[in-house]
């Protein structure tokens, strides 16, 4: 997964606008703990993956956080031992000891995993719908080098990943046996290891070593497109509804020691709103380039 | 003043029992362009890493002498400060290129010069106009091609404008076409920026024409340092592996050697020796190809009209029909992208035809490209049996507990195909050539030098199996193969004898054949020698090199 320049409104936004809008759904799902108002971050990102067009690598993030999201909430389950509706009793288990498994416990377990599903989810759309590139340049003034660390690591992602495929099909070639994982795993980080002193050679004669903090005014100003603007504006609009749900307790929700859910008219246009906010930007198609 | 200037300069890497570089003088000019001769292991890559700071600043090591790039002395400046004076291309184009689109990987060295934006813009832009790659500047890095990236990264090196532009072996990753191109390119870049260039590279026929000085190097040490002629007359008579095959036909004619395709085939018209073209040499033999050819054997290996198409993308093989029968070697060439590789997967059963059959008499051994991700035991003596380890020539007992990974790139090739060629995987005893009908090579040949190829060359001659390699080498082909494939877009466009494919080409050609421009089918620079002085004084009869039969006809 990395990032590819694609003719949707997300790209065409400026990095800068393009991080807080993801930032700005990833607070959202920090922030909201009801599960009505986190189905609709999910919903709300996954509609912006289908509005960039990078529903495929977003499908592939899902898929890898879906088991991450049903672990955490399996281990909720069987961890905690709060609410009052027993739904199973499972006995004396090992390391666990004497398990019942409660619907406030499974229910708070499925928002946890839910909120995880939707953290990776705003990474995924991160990295697939803005530019790092920009991202350092926006950076370059304050951590130069942690940021271009980072836009390598995405750029390194393919050419690890055609490095691994290489190396499967090389096996595939040996007769006999194939190696253990073990000796396949050492094979695999020497060379990872020396993909890494390549780059790092390259890098050093480019100049990174000697890289220079640039001068204030550095950066060419271009003005800001109506895709910057409405993006901001989304980013703003979801904070500002998340924020505001959360101190005037828009959509309450209790676990422990009863489930309490309620979702009132408030709640439902809180969470309308959320989705209105984070796909209204991508109605507007003029002014995009490849 | 020289921009590059090394004094008696001795390096060694950390726990290295013997210098890289040793006692290494030599001054470089303004403008000069110098190509870096010798053979793997002789210190090329060293002395290029000593030229931009590398050495010692990123490797570490012992270092002794004086190292100065435009006036800065790499003791006191490292690769980060030397970096405005010095720009670097390696080989592999993949690890040097690191921002996500080319307009940001060509600004990357300018600002970290902290140059003014409209500087760095203005650099950008000549750049890539230098370098034609102005219609590339917001294409995603990931999605260039091997010689797209390698361009951006030579402009990655150049857009500061340096005095010293270092270069290690910048063709071997690259297609004959891409490759010519790059080269091509630097010989225009040194007349139009006025940098000094340094190359190091095998395939010295592609640069020695147009550079002013040539460097042999031999065990760290510079062994020759002259013009090119003088060079090449040097090479003939003291190190023949670095000998062009256009100087040794002229060398073996009694003439002084020179550089390049023209200045050669200059020097045969001079004494009336260059032999009139064959017109029959190359684009007539494509269409004697098309009658099917009768083979009495049953074939080794047999692909049945395959087709390779990807799931919403192209067709990669198209119907492609091709037998192999026990014994014969095959090299099959064709740009970047033409179905080579595929073509090998499926015949070692990687991949799955879409449409048509593989068929095969045993098992295919294949090498793929990267010989290091076969490698993956931690003795040399663990990755395949005794037999196979003494059939590729690494049976000497000192390599048995050599760590795989730290063996010279030709000696991971051999290794590598003695694992894929090993029946028994690797236990003692095991029997070379076991239940293997076909081996398959991808790119063998890449960044090695010519003594190695003339090993793995003399190595396949030896296989019973039949041999199927994928290669850009037309030199190599020249010495190992009896019969050329040559595909382009999946299909095969020709199928011949390497005379009747190779003689009278440009780029699927070897140095000979353009010199004497296909003249008899001479492929080599011996068959060159025997079809100027044969019988008649013009014509002669001359076999492949390392083949057993003749093939080419020579004619007058």
């Amino acid at each position: 997964m990395s990032y590819r320049r694609r003719a949707s409104p997300l790209h065409a936004a400026r990095a800068s606008v393009g991080c807080g809008y993801c930032a700005a759904l990833a607070l959202a799902t920090l922030l909201l703990s009801a599960p009505v108002a986190l189905g609709a971050v999910v919903v709300s990102i996954a509609g912006a993956a289908v509005g960039a067009g990078v529903v495929r690598e977003m499908r592939r993030a899902a898929l890898l956080a879906l088991p991450l999201g049903l672990l955490v909430m399996a281990v909720n389950m069987l961890v905690a031992q709060s609410g009052l509706t027993v739904i199973a009793r499972l006995g004396d288990l090992p390391v666990f000891g004497q398990t019942d498994v409660t619907l406030e416990a499974t229910v708070y377990g499925a928002v946890l995993g839910l909120r995880a599903i939707a953290l990776i989810l705003c990474g995924a759309l991160y990295t697939t719908a803005v530019d790092p590139d920009e991202v350092l340049a926006l950076f370059r003034r304050f951590s130069f080098h942690s940021a271009l660390s980072a836009t390598l690591a995405t750029r390194m992602v393919p050419v690890l990943a055609r490095d691994a495929r290489r190396l499967a099909e090389a096996q595939r070639c040996r007769p006999g046996p194939p190696p253990s994982r073990a000796r396949l795993m050492r094979a695999t980080t020497s060379g990872v290891l020396d993909r890494a002193l390549d780059v790092a050679a390259a890098l050093e004669v480019r100049g990174y070593g000697a890289a220079r903090r640039p001068p204030r005014g550095w950066r060419v100003r271009r003005p800001w497109s109506r895709h910057d603007l409405a993006f901001a504006a989304a980013a703003v609009a979801i904070v500002g509804l998340s924020v505001g749900a959360r101190v005037a307790n828009l959509l309450p929700f209790q676990s422990d020691p009863s489930l309490h859910a309620p979702v009132g008219a408030e709640g439902a246009a809180v969470a309308a709103a959320l989705l209105i906010c984070a796909l209204l930007p991508f109605a507007d198609h003029r002014g995009i380039e490849r | 003043m020289s921009v590059l200037s090394l004094e008696r300069v001795t390096y060694s890497y950390p726990g290295a029992g013997a210098p890289a570089i040793e006692d290494v003088t030599l001054d470089i000019g303004p403008g000069e362009l110098v190509v870096l001769a010798g053979g793997s292991g002789s210190g090329k890559s060293t002395l290029l890493r000593a030229a931009n700071g590398l050495v010692p600043h990123f490797h570490g090591g012992v270092f002794a002498g004086r190292a100065t790039i435009a006036g800065m002395d790499t003791r006191d400046h490292g690769p980060g400060a030397l970096a405005a004076a010095v720009g670097t291309l390696f080989q592999d184009p993949e690890t040097q290129v690191v921002m996500g689109t080319v307009r940001a990987e060509l600004a990357l060295p300018l600002e970290n010069q902290g140059e003014a934006p409209a500087a760095v813009a203005r650099a950008v832009e000549e750049a890539a106009l230098a370098l034609g790659i102005a219609h590339l500047l917001d294409r995603p890095t990931a999605e260039l091609s091997g010689g797209e990236l390698q361009r951006v990264a030579l402009g990655a090196a150049l857009a500061g404008r340096p005095k010293l532009i270092l270069l290690d072996e910048p063709t071997s990753q690259l297609d004959p076409v891409a490759g010519d191109e790059l080269i091509a390119l630097l010989r225009r870049l040194n007349e139009d920026f006025d940098a000094a260039i340094v190359i190091a590279e095998h395939r010295l026929e592609r640069c020695l024409g147009f550079a002013d000085r040539a460097i042999a190097m031999r065990r760290g040490r510079v062994v020759c340092d002259a013009g090119s002629a003088e060079f090449l007359a040097w090479a003939c008579d003291a190190a023949p592996e670095l000998a062009t095959p256009g100087a040794r036909l002229l060398s073996g004619l009694g003439l002084a050697p020179v550089a390049g395709v023209k200045a050669a085939r200059s020097a045969l018209r001079a004494r009336g020796l260059l032999p009139d073209p064959d017109p029959f040499a190359a684009g007539a033999s494509v269409q004697r190809d098309r009658k099917p050819r009768r083979r009495a054997e049953e074939p080794a290996l047999e692909l049945d009209r395959v087709w390779h198409e990807i799931d919403r993308g192209p067709a990669i093989l198209r119907g492609v029909s091709l037998a192999v029968v026990p014994g014969e070697r095959v090299a099959l060439m064709g740009r970047n992208g033409a179905g080579k590789s595929t073509l090998l997967r499926h015949a070692a059963g990687l991949m799955r035809p879409t449409r048509g059959k593989v068929k095969s008499s045993g098992r295919v051994a294949l090498l793929l490209q990267n010989p290091t991700d076969y490698l993956v035991h931690e003795r040399v003596a663990q990755e395949a049996s005794p037999g196979a380890l003494a059939t590729v020539g690494l049976g000497d007992p000192a390599l048995a507990d050599r760590h795989p990974r730290d063996l010279s790139g030709g000696e991971k090739q051999r290794l590598a195909l003695a694992i894929v060629l090993d029946g028994a995987g690797g236990g003692a005893g095991g029997d070379l050539n076991y239940q293997t009908a076909v081996v398959c090579l991808d790119e063998p040949t890449r960044g090695m030098d010519r003594r190695r190829k003339d090993d793995l060359a003399a190595l396949l001659r030896e296989l019973d199996a039949a041999v199927v390699v994928a290669t850009h080498d037309p030199e190599f082909v020249a010495a190992f193969a009896g019969r050329v494939v040559l595909l382009g877009e999946g299909t095969v466009i020709a199928d011949g004898s390497p005379a009747e494919i190779l003689a009278g080409g440009t780029y699927f050609a070897t140095e000979t054949a353009r010199i004497l421009g296909g003249a008899g089918g001479a492929l080599v620079s011996e068959q060159g020698i025997a079809l100027v002085t044969g019988p008649t004084g013009s014509a002669g009869s001359a076999g492949s090199a390392g083949s057993a039969a003749p093939r080419a006809e020579v004619r007058a």
